[in-house]
Parts: C-alpha cells; structure tokens; sequence
C-alpha cells in the first residue's frame, strides 16, 4: 500500500509541476460540451436528454489524452526501467498510476458538471451523491483498463490512435452504465434503477482492477 | 572468486539473429570490467540482460547476495536517462529514493559531485551530456552492487568525462562499463572483454583493451 501511495505522489507531483498540461485537459473538455452544445443547437429538450451522454463522451475523449500522456512520462526517458530496478512491484505501479489517472478523470468529471447543467439546463442537486458514484466509478472503470492498455501502446508508433482503438470497445460496458446512471439522476428514475446501474459499474470496476493489476506486470516486463 | 553475477551460456535472439550468443561471464565483487566491441556486438543486450530488464533466450544468469530479488543489487545507467522530464533534478533523485525507501539527505551532496547542483529547472531544459550525468547521479544514490553503466561518456564536453570519471571511481561495489571510448573507459577498470557477434573475442587486461580493439579493426579491415 505504501508503494502505491508513493506512486500517487510521485504522479502528483509530476501534475503540479506541469499543471499547465491539466488547464489545457480542462479545456479540451470543456470544448468537446460547447461543441456538442452547437451541433445540436437550441433544441433544450434533446440537450437534456442527452446531458448525461454529453458528459460522458467528454470525459471519455480526454481520457484518451490523459492515459496517452501519464504513461508516455513512465516511458520517454526511460524513467520506467528505473522504476522496475526499485522494490516497487508491478502490481503496486499499476495500482498506483490507475489511481492517479482515476483522481485526474475524477476532476476532469468534476469540472464538466458545472458546465452541463448550464449548457443543457439540468440540475443534479437533488440526486448528487448518485451522479459523484457514477463518476466515481466511471472514471475508475476508464482508468484500470486504460492504464493498462496506455503500458502496452507506449512503445509503439501511432500510440495515439492505437490506445483509443484497442481501448474503447473494451470500455462500452461502464460508458453504457454511466451513461444511463447519470441520465437517470437528470430525467429522474421513477423505477429505481439507477442503484442497479452502479452496482453493474461497480462489478466491472472489481474485474477490470483485479484483472489488469494482474497483467500489468507482464506488460512493462515484455 | 566472489561473483556478484554469473552468466552461463547465455544467449539473446531477435527474430533469426543472435545479439548475444553462448557467452560465458563473471564478474567479481568489487571488479570494474570494460566492455568494448563494435556496434551490434551485443554490449547493450548483455547489460541489458545482467539488469533483469531483458529475459534471455538461453543460459542463465546468476546473482549473489540479493536475497530473493536480484533487482535489489542492480544498478543501471543505460541510454535512456531514466528520468522525469518535468521535474528538477533534486526532484528525481528525491522521487527515486523515496520509492526506494532511502534517506533523501544526500541529494545536495550528490548533485554537488556530479556539477548539477544549484539547478532547479525542469530536466526537460538540460542537454544531453546533464541528463547522463543525473543518471550517473542516480547510480551514486543507489551504491548498487553491481552497477551497469552503458556509454557513460557519450555527448560528454572534457569536463563532463572527467567529472563521470571522477564519479564512477566514487562507485562502492562491481562496475560494468561498455564503452566505445576505451581511452576514456579502460583507465577505471582492471579487466576488458572484447565482443564481436555476440560472442567473447578476447579477455585481458583493461591497459591492453585498446590494442586489442585495434587488432580486431584490422582483421575486419576498418583500419
């Protein structure tokens, strides 16, 4: 756990220093809202249905950003071979930089709310605690397999197009449930379903963090 | 003898082709071994191999006195600097001694031997010839057993070779230096290998590294 815990200080640190490269995350998300905002245009009732899919996808294309920049930083100095020469395992490392990423996709997710409920006119005051375990658990559910895919696309060319394409249609499953749970919290959820939602983001949470703490090792070994 | 690490037999493949083929080696406790041969010979595969970065294809590689880990003993400087761009260097050695759970005190003092104290930039704006030198910064704050340094001399000003120099004598235990530039290298060691096609051409000396070099250069005509 301590070796995990200096990960996350270690990545947070490295944030803080080039925290310049977070504004423009921010705002790349922040673009992806306002351009979904034009596409549809001034029909409010279609840009309230479809809130929750807006977020979601914002969040899930900087995603792609984020985890191809965390793990580049591992990857182009080498800095991951010294890693491996230390008594961090494996498995600690992926803890660690699956958390870090999840803390980063946790605030990208945070600052997009504000701008949803202005752009699309909805307000998630009622149901709050429902919509932050929803990106609770979809930011985490993005991190594990995408901290994991990002270790095995680092050292190839065209990483950045690799990552997405290996990436996403791994991922549908917890887009599906975040989706639908964060467009429950906004539309109400007469049937109660939004617990379901969460309890299904929340098993895949526990394989896909079981199962790429697992593989990780393997990946930065080969 | 007291090994520090044994290969037997050990051999690297890449698709069809052997980078380092049925290669016998020890090497001492304490001993500096220079490592020299031409590109392609296999200097970095082996390195590479001694520090548990690279499985081997065949043979096996023993290390001793490491309990269960032998990455515990092993230190590397190899042509990636092994850094973090974005942070400074008394950043980085503060970073990997703390993952290490080492003191962090002799960041100052390290950064002083190796002439990068007082600079709080970011890595990202040093030349290549600084970042080798954190590398080499890293190994002083390891003391690892066996420290495995591949081209410590490359895209060094004079002054850089002769402050690498003076930092790779301050290294406490087995150095392993593969190196073109033997004049350089051949000084810090007591003994030399010479590889070609993967494989031992010649042992002796590290005084007589160079002449052995030569002679290989004229049997292929370079010369």
């Amino acid at each position: 756990m301590t070796a995990v815990l200096q990960i996350l200080w270690k990545d947070a640190l490295i944030e803080w220093t080039a925290r310049s490269r977070t504004v423009s995350l921010l705002s790349f998300a922040y673009t992806i809202l306002l351009l979904f905002a034009f596409a549809v245009g001034a029909d409010a009732d279609t840009l309230r249905r479809h809130a929750g899919a807006y977020m979601w996808m914002s969040i899930l294309l900087c995603s792609t950003l984020l985890l191809e920049r965390t793990m580049r930083i591992e990857f182009e100095a080498g800095a991951i071979e010294r890693l491996l020469l230390t008594p961090v395992p494996p498995a600690a490392l992926f803890y660690g930089k699956a958390l870090s990423n999840s803390v980063q996709l946790w605030v990208v997710g945070a600052f997009t709310i504000p701008l949803v409920v202005v752009i699309c006119d909805v307000s998630f005051v009622e149901h709050a605690l429902w919509l932050l375990a929803a990106v609770a658990l979809g930011g985490a559910g993005l991190a594990a397999p995408g901290t994991l895919y990002s270790a095995m696309t680092a050292r190839l060319a065209g990483r950045q197009l690799l990552l997405p394409l290996m990436l996403f249609p791994l991922i549908v499953p917890v887009l599906v449930a975040a989706v639908k749970t964060t467009s429950l919290v906004i539309l109400g959820d007469p049937m109660d379903q939004a617990g379901s939602w969460l309890v299904l983001l929340a098993c895949f949470n526990l394989v896909y963090w079981s199962l790429c703490g697992v593989l990780f090792g393997r990946v930065v070994d080969a | 003898m007291d090994p520090v690490v044994t290969a037997q037999s050990l051999g690297r493949r890449f698709g069809h082709r052997w980078a380092v083929a049925r290669l016998n080696l020890e090497v001492d406790r304490n001993e500096r071994l220079l490592i020299i041969g031409p590109n392609g010979c296999g200097k970095t595969t082996l390195l590479r191999m001694m520090a548990t970065l690279l499985p081997p294809s065949q043979g096996t590689l023993q290390w001793s006195g490491n309990g269960d880990d032998p990455r515990s003993v092993i230190g590397l400087m190899g042509h990636a600097p092994g850094i973090y761009e974005d942070l400074s260097a008394a950043d980085n050695l503060r970073v990997f001694a703390r993952l290490a759970g080492r003191d962090r005190g002799d960041v100052p003092s390290i950064l002083t031997t190796v002439g990068l104290d007082g600079r709080s930039e970011p890595v990202s704006r040093y030349s290549a010839g600084m970042r080798r030198r954190l590398a080499l910064a890293h190994l002083l704050q390891t003391q690892p057993a066996l420290a495995l340094l591949d081209e410590p001399f490359a895209q060094m000003d004079p002054g850089g070779i002769a402050q690498v120099s003076r930092s790779i004598r301050a290294l406490p235990g087995a150095v392993v230096i593969a190196s073109h530039q033997v004049h350089h290298a051949a000084p810090l060691c007591t003994r030399a290998i010479l590889m070609d096609e993967g494989q031992i051409r010649w042992a002796g000396p590290a005084n007589d590294a160079e002449a052995a070099w030569r002679a290989l250069h004229r049997e292929r005509g370079d010369l």
